[in-house]
Order: structure tokens, then C-alpha cells, then sequence
């Protein structure tokens, strides 16, 4: 067959053509793929909230709400029941101190700010040094400590929190970011 | 042409990768580990097999001072669709590869391959050349990241098979260097014997 010429006609008719039919089946296969995609979503927020808090039988996501932190910005935290009665509250917080880039945690605290246990959701930390964070040698020593008597510092800053080795900047930022989830948290009164 | 040898010639002959050197980008950025590497492979074959396909059909009816933009279109449609589904259904490799599922667009593997073969070819042998370079680029992203990983992290595949860290610097960005280095060097060794 010959060649299509190159006439005004002719690729203004192919262009449109070709992008009438991709995006018909683009549109298809957003239709196709919302709902997994949403699902999936869904389930990863509801596991990392089930990693930081005890068991509960709400769904913490329909009842979340935002919290001021003070700082121009608002964190989402999710209350998690257990029969109606509050067995834990997790918030969604970040810090912009990392080492490259945003961190941001998922920190779960008891009513009276007990912290309860704590998961990395998202950071872009130096392998091998700053991503010692996620694992429990680092981010434990947090777990049923109380901010208002175990200050969130790393030791070379004069706390009691022992800094991951080569990685005090990542160690200083999670800090940060549990401090935050727990000043927004007690300034915003426990509900 | 010998359409075997059409198949084969993605694997060592003229790999994206290790011959033709085109969309290194990804490569050193995505083979932190084998599976990272093997995932990236994998969803740029799909997207290369059918702008191939699509392409090749195409190549007749598409005046010829347009044809980038009208290639770009097709390309773009089936990243999109690696994307989404790829959100849907394997939402931990798609967050580890993040914002290089949507790069594979402007990879110029697949740009390469539709101006340089399929809009020559046959749907047939358009089909067997995605594949085989699609192939061909995941093979080498697997190794990189294997041996990436193997050295880095102490494991493969994710499992840990020594305790300890292994060389950190393997998994940073000089490493990618190093291990696509090396890997070139014994190509090159491989296909002059």
C-alpha cells in the first residue's frame, strides 16, 4: 500500500485519530483499574494504622480527622476503637529534616501519649544507613516511652535516644516527625 | 529476515543495554535489586511489544512529518496502562519504581525500536523484535541488579543469604556505574570470542 501523504489534511485526521482511540482506551482502563487501585490503597494505610496501634474493630480511615500542628499544616490522625472505647490514636506525620528528602511515619500513641509503636511509610534515606530507621533495632526504643519524660533527642544533642551509626541526620528527623505527631496530638486535646 | 535470529539478537547481539547503550537512565537507577530490575524489564517489554505491534500496523497510514508525535501517542497510551495496572495489582513494585513506570515514555529503547524497525516491518517481525529486545533488556537489568544486590545487600531475590550489610556503595549510584561497567566489558568479551 503507499505511503499516506503529508498533507495538511491527512495529519491533522491521523493525530486525531490516534489520540480519539488511545483515550477511549485509556479511559477504559482507568474505569477498569479505579477500584483496586483505591482498594490497595485503602489497605496499605489501614496495615501501616494496624502496625502502630492495638486491635480494633472501627474503621479509623471513616473517622479520620485533621489536627493543626501549629506550623501552618495539619496531620491526619486516625482513632482507633475497639468496641467504642479509644484504644489508641495513629497519626499520620512527616519531617522535612531526612537526609534526602521528606520522611513520613505513621505513629501510634495511647490517650495519654504513650507512644505505642511506630512504621516508616515513606523515605528516600541513604541505603544501608539511614533506612536502619525502619528496622525495630532503631525505631523500638520508642515504643511505650512517653515523650513528656523521654525527650526525643539523640544522645550527641543530650536525649536518651541512641542515633543510628553514620546516620544521626535520619535519626534526628524521625525524632522530629514523632515530636510533631505528639505535640499536635496533645495540643489538639484527645477527643 | 530469519525471524530466530530476530528474536535473539535483543539478548547479546545488539542489547538495549549492554551494545546500543540506550535507556541507561532506569537501568542504573532501578537495579538496586534483581526483582526491582527484572519488574522495570518486564514493563518496558510489554510497552515496547505493543508500540511495536501498534506501530507497525500504523506505519502506512501515518503521514511521515508527524510520525513522532503519532509514535509518542501510542507509546505514551500503553505506559499509562502499564501504570494503572501495575498501581492496581502490584501497588510494592510500583512504589519502588515510582517515577520511572511513567519515563519508560521518552526510554529511548522504545522511540528507538518504533522508528528504526517497526515502522520498516511486518506486525510478525515487529512483534518478535519487542520481544526479543524487551527480553533482552530485562535480562540485563536482572543481572545488573543481581549482582547489585548479591554484593550490596548480602542477598538475591530478597533473601538474605549472609548476615551483615554487604558493600554499601553497590546499592548507591556509583555502584550502578561500576556493576553496568563491567557488565559491557564482559559482553564485549562474550561476543568477541
Amino acid at each position: 500500500m503507499a505511503k499516506t501523504e503529508s498533507t495538511f489534511r491527512n495529519m491533522a485526521l491521523s493525530l486525531t485519530l490516534i489520540a480519539l482511540v488511545s483515550s477511549a482506551l485509556l479511559g477504559f482502563v482507568n474505569e477498569f483499574t479505579r477500584e483496586p487501585i483505591a482498594l490497595s490503597n485503602l489497605n496499605k494505610k489501614l496495615n501501616a494504622i494496624r502496625q502502630v496501634v492495638p486491635e480494633f474493630t472501627n474503621n479509623p480511615n471513616d473517622e479520620m480527622y485533621m489536627l493543626p500542628t501549629g506550623e501552618g499544616d495539619s496531620l491526619e490522625i486516625y482513632p482507633a476503637k475497639k468496641d467504642d472505647v479509644i484504644v489508641g490514636y495513629a497519626v499520620n506525620t512527616y519531617t522535612s529534616r531526612g537526609f534526602s528528602g521528606n520522611i513520613s511515619l505513621m505513629a501510634g500513641f495511647k490517650a495519654d501519649g504513650t507512644i505505642i509503636n511506630i512504621s516508616v511509610l515513606e523515605h528516600k534515606e541513604t541505603p544501608g544507613l539511614g533506612t536502619k530507621m525502619t528496622e525495630p533495632g532503631f525505631k523500638d526504643q520508642f515504643n511505650d516511652k512517653n515523650p513528656s519524660e523521654f525527650e526525643l533527642k539523640v544522645k550527641k544533642d543530650g536525649g536518651p535516644v541512641d542515633a543510628i551509626t553514620a546516620a544521626t541526620i535520619s535519626s534526628r528527623a524521625f525524632c522530629d516527625a514523632v515530636q510533631r505527631a505528639y505535640n499536635t496530638l496533645q495540643k489538639g486535646g484527645i477527643k | 529476515m530469519n525471524q530466530l535470529k530476530n528474536f535473539t539478537k535483543g539478548f547479546l547481539r545488539e542489547n538495549p543495554i549492554l551494545v546500543l547503550v540506550l535507556g541507561t537512565c532506569p537501568t542504573l537507577a532501578t537495579t538496586t535489586s534483581s526483582l526491582n530490575g527484572m519488574g522495570m524489564g518486564i514493563a518496558t517489554t510489554f510497552v515496547l511489544v505493543g508500540s511495536n505491534v501498534v506501530i507497525s500496523l500504523l506505519a502506512n497510514y501515518i503521514p511521515d512529518k508527524v510520525r513522532i508525535p503519532a509514535f509518542i501517542v501510542v507509546i505514551a497510551s500503553f505506559v499509562t496502562i502499564v501504570d494503572l495496572v501495575m498501581q492496581a495489582y502490584v501497588p510494592d513494585l510500583y512504589k519502588t519504581l515510582g517515577i520511572f513506570i511513567p519515563l519508560i515514555v521518552v526510554n529511548c529503547i522504545v522511540l528507538g525500536r518504533a522508528e528504526a524497525f517497526a515502522s520498516k516491518n511486518t506486525v510478525l517481525s515487529s512483534l518478535i523484535d519487542g520481544l526479543g529486545m524487551g527480553l533482552g533488556y530485562t535480562l540485563a537489568l536482572g543481572i545488573l541488579g543481581a549482582f547489585r544486590e548479591i554484593v550490596g545487600s548480602g542477598s538475591i531475590f530478597g533473601h538474605k543469604f549472609f548476615a551483615g550489610d554487604g558493600i554499601l556503595v553497590f546499592v548507591l549510584a556509583p555502584g550502578a556505574f561500576w556493576g553496568l561497567g563491567y557488565l559491557i566489558a564482559l559482553a564485549n568479551k562474550i561476543k568477541k570470542d
